[in-house]
């Protein structure tokens, strides 16, 4: 994957006008009102903001795990608002991974099986399953653990596991939420790290939810969200 | 994807292996309860068809009375020697005629008594009835003429008064009489009815008319046709002859029955066939019970497991997908409970059937049928489940905790 960042070609996601409400009547709540945001191929975006300013929320819909109340939201210029379920399970299949606060692996399930569970449901044959699967655990450092069931991992290392999950399917896009909330500060250093290694030598874009101004530091920009808006685009100088 | 599927089934079964059991358990005791039912069923059935064959297809049995079985016979008058002659004589194609008088009595040898069934009756009685000897001979005409003190005995009989003991030539005491033992009966086992057939002790009519009962009286005739085919005309005749020589008018209903082999074997097993359908469809309402458990189960399940449905849902399994998952599950914990439901049925009705002494018979039809429905049963009590799992929003769901 090019690095180089192509200023005329158009962007992986592009946000227009999305506002979202939930509830009906008196008891709606209005949780973006009028968000515009694009965000380009091979981005680190870090998203901030206090606790109901929209940033969950903005990351659902970013996810295609949500659709918007209004606005366009543009997929490599796909409109995600217009595909229906399955399609948006499938766009998520196909170009999205994602990493959790919870970590949320399946219990009782060796990290190797984890990690293989989206290739299982893009159809991917045993052989190639187990070969992608090993490849992933180790560009996350836990060649060896293979067998290991989340229950005998640390929490530093079932996130490098949701991480591997995450990436096994070279998505274009890693959206994590908070993946270092649930960590101490040295792990999180280490699984932001990660990410920004994912993201510059792999090529992936990342999206990532964060209270923590330290972790945001990571991302080449941050976006601080406040009462449903874009409060203000923070560009952060090159990482190391 | 579908194999993976059934291992992630299997997995989820194994890991519960208790509560699998026990939810299994309701198809295991439905699917069990119908084979062993209906296979019983079958197996009296047949049970019954051969008994009655046993006596020849070619049999009619005349009682006075409407009814079937032993037992009094409502005020109908009995039957005298002058109708058995008149059958004999009027009626070409009666090939034999056995009158009968039947009392249940205690008979005496030695210091041993037994309480049986005492006929007095004909030679006629013994090919009517598909009777061979073991031992010894029929009845000398001078005997049946004369009355004479002579028996033929049963094989239980014979073992309880006699043991292993060659009783040809013994005397038998019978009420205030002594007779002389001069032949052996063949064994036939249990009757269709249950009772055991070789409990039984054959004299001469007259014998037993004089000296048991009293009366010239004629309790049953067997009537055996000469040809299969003309059994129906024989047994019109014998009721027009029966009517005509009882003064009975048109417009009155036969005082007796003529039943033939055919006809009983129909009444029996139409019986025991309703018998079986009935027992057969309280066997499937526990089928049905069990698949309810089922779906208890499935629905508990998949409130248990919502936050791994969200993280299925949110790594791209399609809807379909996650139905499939939990349907599979469902149908592989019905159908395993089908399974074993089988082999446990086939287990219970062959030691069922060596218990009430019937034939097993292995209905196939029967075996697949209960175990194609108990996988539908996983497929119709496991469907909304399923659903309700594949329709879960994800992001609640991954919320759940």
């Amino acid at each position: 994957m090019d690095l180089a960042m192509d200023v005329s070609a158009p962007p992986l996601i592009e946000l227009r006008q999305v506002t979202k409400v939930y509830g009906s009547g008196t008891a709606s709540f209005q949780a973006l009102r009028g968000v515009d945001l694009s965000i380009a191929q091979g981005d680190f975006v870090a998203v901030m903001g206090p606790s109901g300013s929209g940033k969950s929320t903005v990351m659902n819909i970013l996810g295609c795990l949500d659709v918007p109340t209004s606005g366009n939201y543009l997929f490599q210029g796909v409109a995600v608002e217009q595909l229906d379920r399955n399609q948006r399970a499938l766009l998520r299949r196909s170009y999205l991974g994602f990493v959790f606060q919870g970590f949320n692996l399946l219990a009782r399930t060796s990290a190797q099986e984890n990690v293989e569970l989206p290739l299982l449901y893009r159809g991917e044959k045993l052989g190639s399953r187990h070969k992608l699967a090993h490849v992933a655990l180790e560009s996350v450092g836990l060649q060896g653990f293979a067998h290991h069931t989340p229950a005998e991992l640390s929490g530093g290392q079932q996130q490098r596991v949701a991480i591997a999950r995450a990436i096994v399917t070279r998505p274009q896009v890693l959206l994590a939420d908070e993946p270092t909330g649930n960590l101490d500060s040295q792990t999180s250093n280490e699984i932001m790290q990660l990410l920004s290694s994912l993201n510059r030598d792999m090529g992936i874009t990342v999206l990532m939810v964060t209270h923590e101004p330290d972790m945001a530091e990571y991302a080449r920009r941050v976006i601080h969200f406040r009462d449903g808006r874009v409060e203000r685009l923070q560009h952060n100088g090159e990482v190391a | 994807m579908l194999w993976s599927t059934l291992l992630l089934a299997m997995r989820e079964i194994r890991r519960n292996v208790l509560r699998s059991f026990l939810t299994m358990l309701g198809i295991v005791i439905g699917v069990a309860a119908v084979i062993t039912m209906v296979t019983l069923g079958k197996g009296a059935t047949q049970a019954i068809a051969d008994q009655v064959s046993s006596l020849g297809s070619n049999l009619l049995i005349v009682r006075p009375g409407q009814r079937l079985g032993p037992g009094a016979t409502s005020g109908a008058p009995p039957f005298k020697m002058a109708d058995v002659q008149a059958i004999a004589e009027q009626i070409p194609q009666v090939r034999a005629i056995a009158p009968t008088v039947t009392r249940g009595m205690t008979v005496v040898a030695g210091a041993r008594n037994w309480s049986t069934s005492v006929n007095g009756s004909n030679n006629a009685w013994f090919s009517t009835g598909s009777w061979q000897l073991a031992l010894g001979r029929e009845f000398s005409e001078a005997e049946e003429r004369g009355g004479q003190a002579v028996c033929v005995i049963g094989e239980t009989v014979r073992r309880e008064l006699f043991g292993a003991q060659d009783p040809v030539g013994q005397p038998l005491r019978v009420k205030n009489f002594s007779c002389e033992i001069i032949g052996l009966l063949v064994s036939k086992g249990q009757s269709a009815f249950g009772s055991d057939q070789d409990d039984v002790v054959v004299m001469p009519l007259k014998t037993a008319q004089r000296r048991i009962t009293g009366k010239q009286d004629i309790t049953a005739l067997r009537i055996s046709v000469n040809d299969e085919a003309a059994i129906d005309q024989a047994k019109r005749q014998v009721t027009l002859l029966l009517r005509e020589r009882r003064n009975i008018t048109d417009s009155e209903d036969d005082n007796f029955s003529v039943l033939d082999t055919r006809q009983i074997t129909e009444t029996l097993s139409s019986t025991t066939k309703v018998m079986t359908t009935l027992l057969g469809a309280v066997a499937a309402v526990s089928l049905l019970v069990g698949g309810i458990g089922i779906m208890n189960i499935m629905l508990v399940s998949v409130t248990e497991r919502t936050r791994e449905i969200g993280i299925r849902l949110a790594i791209g399994a399609l809807e379909r997908e996650v139905l499939l998952q939990f349907l599979i599950e469902a149908v592989v914990l019905s159908s395993l409970g089908g399974l074993i439901g089988v082999l446990l049925a086939t287990a219970a009705s062959i030691s069922l059937a060596a218990l009430m002494q019937l034939p097993y018979l292995f209905d196939p039809a029967i075996n697949l049928l209960s175990f194609l429905f108990s996988a539908a049963i996983g497929v119709i009590f496991g469907f909304f489940p399923a659903r309700r799992a594949a329709q879960l929003d994800p992001i609640n769901a991954l919320r759940h905790e």
